[in-house]
């Protein structure tokens, strides 16, 4: 059947059907546009493509600290908040944009620990979103930890900490592995009594690390595992017990010492405008 | 036109037209004769489909599908709750007992978006292609997406309302959603995001039920409003990518439903139930260019019309079972 046999067959179109072809090209057209419109209304909170949530170990950044490729890769399935132990993982609404769906950290309410030691989220990740060319937790660059509040800050003022970290309802857990290697237990069920306040640095998953490593017991006996850098140590200030908190270029930016800050609000947290290796870079 | 090529086209949103007067195979030519000459009266007509409502198997496949999908979606949320690991994620991609299946078009997005493909993905979305070839492409949609469960429900909103005139159905032109296939694809390879993702009820009811409910849930109460109200199935018909993925993949499933010319009414019940009415235009009186016809590649299989029929001219088949009984 050749096309010019059936428009010789077709009969002359009327008005009405014509007009209503017309409608229905437009509302379609205004459907197509509509739909469009409030798809596209997601580019507003990634806008600049810029780190403004934590991440997950291993998701993709660029040198300028653009994570455009992770929300590119990532599919949006949560496998990485099912399989992280400590429940650090949560997953985007739509306030979130073209982010909707993908994984983020909210480290003072529950920081990754690195407990499940071998990155179970990058393992689980589909995609590589989460990069699987990372390894180890010292490998991982999620931000950086910065004294924001060095007003706040305990060893700054010399003072010790006695008590639960962040109180009897804190319901964030954390790894101690002279406890139990293997399982978390909550934060509030493990209350300190220091001299002078070393929270961050007593509890910083790359220092527990690098301690492990210098007494000759790294985990599982892998060598790999020791940071090559340190992350955070406690300098001398002034004449007093005082110290302050100093973070180094092996911080990965792991959120621990933001969690367990027991100020409120806390003097160190997590900050996006830098990473271990951006930082060195700057020199 | 082969059965592929005319189905493609008309999932596509071009109109195929009446089939030409040389198109019709003799056997076919002859029933259509033979039933011009005689006609079931409305009275006649309204028994048959009285009588088959009572029958036990008046939702036969809606029971069963409703049960898998369900099912299907429930796994999810259970694997996760009591951490069984049998099926991990969501929709948009998941390991079932170590497996990696990814949602054909998730995958898709991600690929155009990502530019490059980790071995993972590509296991995954080859499992999950073959699977679907083997089970009837969009029967993902009727089978397992939940979005097209709550949009069952506001479609039959939808119909009383319109039974009972207070609203006015509107319709759109079918190639709307080829039109969106495009531009969602584009822009993904474009703006390397995956745009389609943050508007799709699809992966934010599978995460809203996995991980909890958030705001995104406003979105598809927004679509079930407009469906209800203004647009019937408006999302699944007009709009959604995903169908067409799968679709384009049941083009060449073994799994269908088929139509038989010889006892059929032609009263069209089948037409009213259905989703994409379009791929049932051969139940149309004088369609139909042979007597056993199958249904088109943008049929969910939802074997609505299976069971809506009185005369049994529909049923699934899968092509090939016959021979090796």
């Amino acid at each position: 059947m050749s096309t010019e046999d059936t428009k010789k067959k077709q009969p002359p179109v009327s008005p009405k059907r014509r007009e209503q072809t017309r409608r229905e090209f437009l509302r379609t057209g205004a459907l197509a546009g509509g739909v469009l419109l409030i798809s596209l209304l997601g580019y507003i909170p990634v806008g600049e493509g810029k780190m403004k949530r934590l991440r997950p170990p291993g998701a993709l950044i660029d040198g300028d600290l653009n994570e455009r490729d992770f929300l590119a890769a990532c599919i949006k399935c949560g496998q990485c908040v099912q399989v992280c132990p400590v429940e650090a993982i949560k997953l985007s609404d739509i306030d979130e944009g073209f982010g909707l769906g993908a994984p983020f950290i909210e480290a003072r309410a529950q920081a990754c620990d690195f407990s499940c030691d071998g990155l179970q989220c990058v393992l689980a990740c589909p995609t590589g979103a989460l990069t699987h060319e990372i390894n180890y937790p010292a490998q991982s660059r999620m931000g950086f930890a910065r004294l924001t509040r060095p007003e706040k800050c305990l060893a700054i003022q010399g003072k010790g900490f006695k008590g639960q970290a962040r109180g009897p309802d804190f319901k964030g857990v954390l790894r101690y592995e002279e406890l139990d290697r293997w399982k978390a237990v909550p934060i509030a069920d493990h209350p300190y009594d220091l001299e002078l306040c070393d929270l961050c640095l007593r509890q910083c998953p790359i220092e527990i690390r690098i301690g492990q490593c210098a007494a000759g017991k790294p985990p599982s006996g892998d060598k790999n595992q020791c940071p090559p850098h340190r992350a955070i140590s406690l300098e001398p200030l002034g004449k007093g017990k005082a110290k302050q908190p100093l973070v180094h270029d092996g911080c990965v930016g792991c959120g621990v010492c933001e969690m367990v800050c027991p100020t409120e609000p806390p003097a160190i947290v997590i900050v996006l405008d830098e990473t271990a290796d951006t930082r060195r870079g700057r020199g | 036109m082969s059965y592929f090529t005319a189905s493609i086209k008309q999932m596509l949103g071009i109109d195929p037209g009446k089939p030409a007067p040389d198109a019709y195979s003799p056997e076919a030519r002859e029933i259509h004769t033979f039933k011009r000459g005689r006609k079931e009266t409305k009275e006649e007509l309204r028994a048959i489909a009285e009588a088959h409502d009572q029958s036990e198997r008046r939702h036969f496949w809606r029971k069963r599908r409703w049960l898998t999908l369900i099912l299907v979606n429930l796994l999810f949320v259970v694997s996760y709750y009591f951490d069984v690991q049998l099926l991990e994620g969501a929709l948009t991609a998941s390991r079932f007992i170590g497996f990696h299946m990814a949602d054909l078009n998730s995958a898709l997005q991600v690929m155009l978006a990502f530019k490059h493909v980790v071995l993972n993905l590509l296991i995954g979305t080859v499992t999950v292609f073959i699977l679907w070839i083997l089970v009837g492409g969009r029967s993902f949609c009727s089978w397992v997406c939940p979005y097209h469960l709550v949009a069952e429900w506001a479609e039959a909103l939808h119909l009383k309302l319109e039974a009972k005139k207070w609203i006015k159905p509107v319709t759109f032109h079918r190639g709307a959603r080829t039109l969106f296939y495009v531009i969602f694809a584009l822009l993904a390879l474009v703006t390397g995001y995956t745009v389609f993702e943050t508007i799709s009820p699809t992966g934010i009811l599978s995460r809203a039920l996995i991980y909890g409910p958030g705001l995104a849930l406003l979105w598809v109460v927004t679509l079930l409003l407009f469906e209800i109200f203004v647009s019937r199935r408006a999302w699944c018909r007009y709009v959604c990518p995903i169908g067409l993925t799968y679709g384009f993949v049941g083009s060449i499933s073994p799994l269908r439903v088929r139509y038989n010319l010889k006892d059929c009414h032609h009263e069209g019940n089948c037409r009213k139930v259905c989703m994409v009415p379009h791929v049932l235009d051969m139940t149309i009186k004088g369609r139909a260019t042979s007597v056993d016809v199958p249904v088109g590649a943008d049929c969910t299989r939802c074997g609505l019309c299976v069971d809506t029929c009185p005369t049994g001219s529909l049923k699934f088949e899968v092509l090939g079972l016959k021979k090796l009984q």
